[in-house]
């Protein structure tokens, strides 16, 4: 075991809202639901052991593992979550579901419409990051989990942890917003709208209707793929990353083509992007960002978390996260020490920009896991059943013994 | 395979600083503490696992942050300078201010806030008002480091030296009544009788807002 991978994961899938529609906060209704979601690790005796990882705009359900056993497909938070990681899944019960409005198998506009059995496309209803966490908390209820450990994620994953914390505060014990904002800036909706402006001038969007033409909006949603890619970034990762370096060229060639490594970066990310994400629900969950405002409806943060008292708080930010500046973390903290909360908040000192959140391995993962370790013990949290004692003595720091996984022990 | 018992909770508590030590001392049991300038969380970890303390940290620095989340603890990044306006009034029992005071462009601001948002200020610092610093100015000619503050002027940041005789004529011009007088020299607690600025090298002192008649 080179990685301290999970393993092979299969993706399953949850539908609800059959009967009954789910009703959205736009007014709208959606009917029925399926939720894409992906579980790691085993749930304890009391079901106290789980961890709601929340992705952000572009990521699916897969967090972690090799999908389907195909070692190519491994997880967007594979460096967090697996056995002896952040997020020990010998330990943590870990779900991440794919939001609605996106392509990875949840209900978004790809999907078809039971009213005309073809593609909803921008008949889909707009949804909010708080109807995504609604969905969510379904399917809570159909794992029957009653109140998770923590929930976690980063940028839109952060917005989903807040979202938690505020309105379903009675089902969550710990908080881990990550490089993320209680209120989506001005700055924020203006990327989002050029994104959204590149694939909307793209002739093969057909006002959403692409579905069954051969040609997709792929060259709107590549540019709508760079802008973002240069906002994850910082000026200084892209110092550090391509310079001013030329790709494959000796020299400048005086002409119109691909010819530094940053536009060669950008051209190839924009381009594989089309391959596995969906223009429209790159429309969908953008704007369920933009929406995104914790002051709302009384104007100030505070309001927001006053039922959340109790639910303790991990706050990350990174100094070189321009796209979700580190200010948006303190004035989130600020609230929640008004509130009386229990805050616990570090600016983490990084080049990588946005991105920060999914390669500070090593400081995230001494966050992380020294957080969890005070859950386990204040919330008291039983191992789940068949977790090894050397594995619990080891991982709450008594270095003398020798990891011995589950699977070990099966073998 | 070893089977020597191992608790899953670190117990062995480390040589914990002796003005920490004294300041735990004057810490109740149980009580609601905020530790401003909390370095690695020693005290707090100490507070919290033989006082059943409820304790809250500030820190500066991030290498500060990391070891108080190791220890697990609640600890907050941010700079005691620009006060503690998030924090609600009277919401500690205790707030500590160690081995800081020297260091602060505005200390009676900082003090004012302690002693707003908590019922009792407790601060720990260096005398240079010693008898080794004065007869270290005298003699030599040099400018006296603290005896428990033992860097030199370049070396540290910028500070402002002061006394006890000094402190105790900056708490009475502000308001704040000192309470509870612990002195150490060199890490002993030492009776001073009536020479305390003359025989002290650090002073332990709890603070409260002076009640006016």
């Amino acid at each position: 075991m080179t990685t301290n991978s999970i393993g092979a994961v299969a993706t399953e899938y949850f539908t609800f809202a059959e009967d009954e529609p789910f009703c959205l906060e736009s007014g709208e209704t959606l009917q029925p639901v399926t939720l894409a979601y992906e579980t790691y690790g085993a749930l304890n005796a009391d079901r106290s052991n789980a961890i709601l990882v929340c992705h952000a705009l572009s990521g699916s359900a897969h967090a972690a593992g090799r999908l389907d056993g195909d070692p190519d497909k491994l997880g967007w938070w594979e460096d967090t979550i697996g056995p002896g990681k952040a997020f020990d899944t010998d330990r943590f019960f870990v779900i991440c579901s794919n939001v609605i409005g996106s392509c990875y198998g949840s209900t978004g506009p790809a999907s078809l419409d039971p009213a005309t059995g073809k593609p909803y496309g921008l008949n889909f209803p707009v949804v909010t990051v708080g109807d995504m966490v609604r969905a969510q908390v379904a399917l809570i209820d159909h794992l029957g989990i009653d109140k998770l450990l923590c929930v976690a994620g980063g940028s839109m994953g952060g917005m989903q942890v807040l979202e938690w914390a505020a309105h379903h505060p009675q089902r969550v014990h710990a908080a881990i917003p990550i490089a993320t904002t209680a209120h989506h800036s001005p700055m924020l909706i203006a990327f989002s709208e050029v994104g959204r402006q590149a694939i909307y001038a793209d002739p093969a969007w057909q006002h959403g209707a692409y579905y069954d033409k051969a040609q997709k909006p792929d060259a709107g949603l590549a540019v709508a793929r760079m802008v973002g890619h240069i906002t994850y970034l910082s000026e200084e990762s892209m110092h550090l990353k391509f310079g001013r370096r030329l790709q494959g060229l000796e020299k400048y060639g005086y002409e119109f083509e691909t010819e530094f490594e940053v536009e060669s970066y950008l051209k190839y990310n924009g381009h594989k992007f089309t391959q596995r994400f969906d223009a429209n629900s790159y429309l969908y969950v953008t704007k369920a960002m933009d929406y995104f405002d914790l002051t709302q409806p009384t104007g100030t943060l505070a309001a927001a978390f006053a039922a959340a008292t109790h639910v303790k708080f991990l706050v990350i930010s990174f100094t070189s996260d321009w796209l979700y500046p580190s200010y948006h973390s303190t004035q989130l903290v600020s609230a929640l020490t008004a509130t009386g909360v229990d805050v616990t908040y570090l600016d983490v000192k990084s080049s990588w920009g946005h991105d920060a959140f999914l390669l500070e391995v090593e400081t995230m993962t001494n966050l992380l896991s020294s957080f969890l370790d005070r859950l386990v013990r204040e919330e008291r949290v039983a191992a789940p059943a068949g977790y090894a004692l050397h594995t619990r003595l080891a991982s709450a720091g008594a270095p003398v013994l020798p990891r011995i996984h589950l699977a070990d022990n099966l073998a | 395979m070893s089977t020597q018992p191992v608790s899953p909770i670190s117990v062995q508590t480390p040589q914990l600083r002796p003005d920490l030590l004294a300041i735990a001392d004057l810490i109740a049991p149980g009580v609601r503490v905020l530790d401003i300038g909390c370095g690695d969380g020693a005290l707090l970890e100490y507070l919290r696992d033989r006082k059943q303390v409820k304790g809250r940290g500030i820190e500066l620095t991030e290498a500060g942050v990391l070891a108080c989340v190791r220890r697990g603890l609640s600890v907050r990044q941010g700079n005691v300078q620009e006060g503690l306006a998030d924090y609600p009034d009277q919401s500690f029992d205790a707030v500590i201010l160690s081995q800081t005071l020297p260091f602060l462009d505005d200390p009676a601001m900082v003090l004012g806030e302690m002693l707003r948002v908590g019922r009792t200020a407790v601060v720990s610092f260096s005398n240079w008002g010693h008898w080794r610093c004065r007869l270290e100015l005298l003699i030599t000619g040099r400018i006296p480091v603290a005896v428990d503050l033992p860097q030199q002027w370049y070396e540290s940041p910028r500070r402002q030296p002061f006394s006890v005789t000094d402190f105790a004529r900056f708490c009475r011009k502000i308001g704040i009544t000192i309470d509870r007088q612990v002195y150490m020299n060199r890490g002993l607690r030492v009776r001073t009788g009536r020479f305390k600025n003359l025989l002290s090298t650090t002073a332990v002192f709890t603070l409260h807002r002076r009640v006016e008649a």
